[in-house]
């Protein structure tokens, strides 16, 4: 068994143990839900907009290579430098030595998962720079020294007095349980710091490939700040981000915050293109842009699967799955929780040490149906566990399918076997069998029956 | 019409009065059964294990085995699944795709055949109890049939459909992900099975064996006063 599997299954059972947790999470979500449907239902046939929304990220993923060299042409005619990061130590160390060249000091970071997916924030600390989260949710998970929890709302599994003595301890503030208070306290703190920062590092929802451009959506206005106070502003991105054409944007932008948050659309969504230039009155004066690989290409070269690359990170598969919901976004040990997190990490990270994600799953599939830009998400964790099964076969498993599939192929055989089954089963409900114990320790198995069906069944009765 | 039946093995083993129960309504309708004994299992356990080369030869069987049907009937959502929707994946790159598409063409779930197939609903049925309905994932989100079974329950006489919350949301069974991952799919079935016994119904129904197996199970550790019914036990019901 794998390290991260072990450490998932204590932590998966720890969670789904936690009825009190689980009933807060839900309760989280239940807003959520109201607002989508009243959202979803504003669009004249969501139906169509999903296929348009799917088809205009299909084409900018299926001829990837085209799009990155238009949008960074035009991203550096903007006046902004492109920097090409095959994996998560050279995205490190190539925003180190921007930081090393223009003798930063303190540096503020707007919500940017990719940013946890190489984990910037260690590398930045370690080598002696302040790195500050803007926005409130990853803030406040910074304080408290934890990962996010859902990848759009990071502290969802935080409760507001958990939040007030966690200001209290780190801003020396005087406890409330008012969110907009709680909200002015980490604005207050934070104000200073845009002030202060020689680097902004946000991350990017799209690339728009004939502008040049970049597009961010928030709702706080920090990611702004973050992108315009500083001198220097570095932005990270995955490099399936690229969208061909800036009306692509038209669906792709209220889809994401419909879907991810229930929102017609998202408070701010700002386009950058390069930094301050001649006449200009703000803006940063350098514009960097880290364009990370880290195995999506290796994505990108199995026609199966290449469609996870159309991940806008929403979120609505995780506000949907039965999974996340009862074992919260923390125990996936991975940077991108829930259904699209379980089918991509074994790309990112390894097949073996993850694919236990895509057999933790009952397959049910509200993922799929809830996926704005139809990812084919359940059908993919079959996928891994058929590559995961060709790969490195487990023994057991090997030998109770060869076994199960030898019966199978035999009528009299599995008619028999059927029978002995049913005949023992008392004395098997007490044994310590695989499977068959794991399942009677929370639920019942209903009394074998005497007869099977096809030992009552008489085709004379019903011809 | 005449009609093959497709029985999952668990049903034979476990729970064979919905076989039963299956045939009945056929039969009422007046249309001839038969039940091809050379049937076990369709092989979706090994599917959905990742061991495709298992599920293949049991693919291969089953299409051998209904070779010939008219039409095959099965009394649970997601062994339909499997055969209409992943034996042409499992076939796709193999001279047996034909012969897929065509047994997944001619195999309905029950609901699915009595509704859209026959233009059925009301097949004669009295059941005078309060129920509510489960949507097996298979049947709602790869068959897409949600109206189908409701609608053969609205047509009962004397019966009270009573919809739950989490409506739509899974019981937690996924097959062997039930015993492998035990502590996710208890705490699925809670949050379903809550749902199930708050509406105060008499019995949960669903057209999938499979989801009653693990709600039926839970229901009665936790001595929930509400019990499983397949669909077919109550449209067989005339008395």
């Amino acid at each position: 068994m794998s390290d991260a599997k072990q450490i998932f299954i204590k932590d998966a059972t720890l969670n789904a143990a936690d009825g009190d947790q689980r009933a807060f999470i839900r309760k989280a979500l239940g807003g959520y839900y109201v607002n989508r449907d009243l959202q979803k239902a504003r669009y004249r046939d969501w139906e169509r907009a999903r296929d348009a929304a799917s088809l205009a990220k299909w084409t900018a993923v299926n001829d990837l290579a085209n799009q990155l060299e238009k949008f960074t042409a035009n991203f550096e005619r903007n006046g902004g430098v492109v920097h090409w990061a095959r994996d998560s130590a050279e995205a490190r160390a190539i925003i180190l030595k921007i930081a090393a060249d223009v003798n930063a000091k303190a540096i503020v970071k707007s919500k940017c998962m990719t940013s946890e997916e190489i984990h910037l924030n260690d590398a930045l600390e370690k080598a002696g720079y302040g790195v500050v989260e803007s926005d409130l949710g990853e803030f406040i998970q910074q304080l408290r020294g934890e990962a996010p929890y859902h990848f759009v709302f990071p502290c969802m599994h935080v409760k507001r007095e958990a939040i007030s003595e966690l200001f209290t301890k780190h801003l020396g503030t005087a406890p409330t349980d008012s969110p907009e208070e709680l909200t002015m306290i980490a604005r207050r703190h934070l104000r200073q710091l845009y002030v202060d920062a020689d680097i902004g590092i946000t991350g990017a929802n799209f690339l728009v490939a004939e502008t040049g451009q970049i597009s961010i959506t928030e709702n706080e206005g920090n990611a702004r700040l973050t992108a315009a106070l500083p001198r220097i502003h570095i932005a990270l991105s995955g490099i399936e981000k690229v969208v061909n054409r800036l009306d692509d944007l038209a669906v792709l932008l209220p889809m994401l915050a419909t879907a991810g948050a229930g929102q017609p659309m998202t408070c701010y969504n700002t386009l950058y293109a390069g930094p301050r230039k001649p006449g200009e009155c703000d803006g940063p004066e350098q514009f960097h842009l880290v364009l990370l690989d880290n195995a999506r290409t290796r994505l990108l070269a199995d026609p199966e699967q290449r469609d996870a690359l159309h991940c806008i990170r929403c979120g609505a598969c995780l506000n949907v799955c039965p999974i996340f919901k009862n074992i919260g976004g923390l125990a996936y040990g991975t940077t991108y929780q829930g259904p699209i997190g379980s089918v991509i990490t074994p790309h990112l990270r390894g097949l073996k040490q993850w694919n236990h994600l895509s057999s933790a799953s009952s397959l049910c599939g509200a993922c799929t149906d809830a996926c704005p830009v139809r990812i084919d998400l359940h059908h993919h964790l079959l996928h891994n566990r058929r590559n995961a099964m060709k790969q490195s076969p487990s023994l057991f498993d090997r030998a109770f399918h060869a076994g199960f599939g030898f019966v199978m192929k035999r009528p009299t055989l599995f008619g028999l076997g059927g029978k002995v089954f049913r005949a023992t089963l008392p004395l098997l409900k007490k044994l310590p069998l695989p499977y068959m114990s794991a399942w009677l320790k929370t639920r019942d198995l209903p009394a074998a029956p005497a007869q099977s069906f096809r030992e009552q069944w008489k085709d004379s009765d019903h011809g | 019409m005449r009609v093959s039946l497709f029985v999952p093995c668990f049903v034979d083993q476990l729970t064979p009065q919905v076989g039963l129960a299956t045939a009945k309504v056929l039969k009422r309708l007046g249309h001839a059964v038969e039940f091809r004994s050379a049937q076990t299992c369709c092989g979706q356990p090994s599917f959905n294990s990742g061991q495709w080369d298992v599920a293949r030869e049991g693919a291969l069987r089953t299409i051998e085995v209904f070779r010939g049907a008219e039409v095959v009937v099965g009394p649970s959502g997601s062994c339909v699944a499997m055969i209409k929707k992943f034996y042409p994946e499992l076939l796709k790159d193999t001279p047996h795709l034909a012969a897929a598409e065509d047994l997944a063409a001619r195999t309905f779930e029950f609901s699915e055949f009595l509704v859209n197939k026959l233009g059925v609903t009301d097949v004669g049925a009295k059941f005078a109890k309060k129920v509510t309905y489960h949507d097996g994932c298979h049947a709602l989100r790869e068959l897409r049939l949600k109206e189908e079974p409701r609608q053969l329950l609205r047509a009962v006489k004397g019966l009270e459909l009573i919809e739950s919350e989490e409506g739509e949301s899974c019981c937690g069974f996924g097959g062997l992900f039930s015993a492998k991952f035990p502590m996710i799919s208890t705490a699925m079935v809670q949050v379903k099975g809550g749902a199930l016994a708050r509406t105060g119904a008499d019995f949960v129904v669903s057209s999938d064996p499979s989801c009653l197996l693990q709600i039926g199970g839970w229901l009665s550790r936790e001595g929930k006063p509400i019990l499983p019914l397949h669909i077919a036990e109550v449209l067989a019901h005339d008395a």
